[in-house]
């Protein structure tokens, strides 16, 4: 029997889901045709097609999912997933926090920040720009979102640009679109 | 057709944040499809138009965003002035008890907005318990979700254009 994961990690879990995901070979037309791509072009996963029940939004989110996360220019491939682990950790999505860490520790080839983070939240102890990109990112996935001129001057002090802050600000805000999918139809469970 | 997050957070047409916008042009547009197919769906299943645009109304009221309450009050207008019987819009408000399969989407729609973190298979169970078909709760989670992310966009937009 797999257990259900409740503490973050940046093992990356089995994901459960809670609905019947859609059978592929029964799929209607516009659910084949929403099929045709994956998030981060990954093979077609039980999340995917849970998400399936829906093809009107499922074709267009994953498109967006992608431009979001690796459209060049603007913040740094890092920087993003920074945002979508931010959002992950408020909304504890431990199964997008997983799997977004592991993508920035590969990216910078170090486990301390994603480490920290996951024990200290917004106290952990990070050099001042990737510390002030958590912070707003966190602030901004509570309910009700918390965001200021403050908030906006903090991420220019440490020399965020305006592309720099609308891309931080469309990862982050993804993720808190991709948690409440994640985290509600399915659960973690420990992969054997 | 103008873009509802644009529209909502007064972006200015010029100047760096116009800019950055143009940049990301395609995610914008794409994210203007999302509000489409999550709002005003071609196959709207059993969670009609309006009440999605009641929905959306009460999580934009739940989140404070001023220019997001107010185009989807409009919105929920343009269905007809017995589209909302319960004041579902206004936040804390419940439908009555026999309508229950509005009460568990709204039980839904609170927890998923202001608490995700809190959410588990038994706030599932109690959908299909209300009598939601697995497509509904999918397309009643995917309305939840986007409007989380269209409100916390157009939050940042509307500050960082305040300045432009």
């Amino acid at each position: 029997m797999s257990r259900v994961i409740h503490k973050f990690t940046t093992r990356v879990p089995t994901w459960r889901p809670h609905i019947t995901p859609i059978d592929l070979d029964s799929a209607t037309p516009a659910q084949r045709e929403a099929l045709k791509e994956t998030p981060s072009n990954t093979k077609i996963s039980d999340y995917v097609l849970v998400l399936a029940h829906d093809p009107e939004s499922l074709r267009i989110r994953t498109s967006l999912f992608n431009g979001i996360m690796y459209d060049k220019g603007g913040l740094s491939r890092e920087e993003r997933e920074l945002g979508a682990v931010a959002a992950s950790v408020v909304n504890r999505c431990i199964y997008c926090a997983a799997v977004h860490a592991q993508r920035y520790n590969h990216i910078v080839g170090d486990e301390k920040v994603m480490q920290d983070i996951f024990l200290r939240g917004k106290e952990a102890d990070l050099v001042p720009r990737v510390r002030a990109i958590l912070k707003f990112a966190m602030r901004l996935s509570e309910c009700p979102p918390n965001v200021s001129q403050d908030d906006i001057q903090s991420l220019r002090e440490v020399g965020l640009d305006e592309q720099e802050i609308l891309d931080l600000t469309l990862s982050t805000t993804l993720f808190g679109w991709a948690n409440r999918l994640m985290h509600t139809l399915g659960e973690p469970v420990s992969s054997h | 057709m103008t873009h509802v997050i644009e529209k909502a957070a007064n972006v200015p047409a010029t100047g760096p944040l116009a800019e950055a916008l143009a940049m990301r042009g395609k995610l914008m547009d794409l994210t203007q499809a999302s509000y489409e197919a999550a709002l005003l769906p071609v196959d709207e299943g059993q969670v009609p138009a309006s009440v999605r645009a009641a929905l959306a109304c009460r999580m934009a009221r739940i989140c404070q965003q001023a220019g997001l309450s107010q185009h989807y009050a409009d919105l929920l207008q343009r269905y007809g002035r017995d589209a909302d019987p319960y004041q579902l819009a206004q936040p804390g408000t419940r439908p009555p008890k026999e309508q229950t399969r509005l009460g568990a989407m709204v039980a839904y729609v609170d927890l998923v907005t202001q608490s995700p973190r809190d959410a588990t298979k038994a706030d599932i169970d109690a959908l299909t318990q209300a009598g939601l078909e697995e497509a509904d709760i999918v397309r009643l989670a995917g309305l939840v979700a986007f409007v989380n992310y269209q409100l916390r966009v157009t939050a940042v937009l509307s500050v960082m254009g305040e300045n432009s």
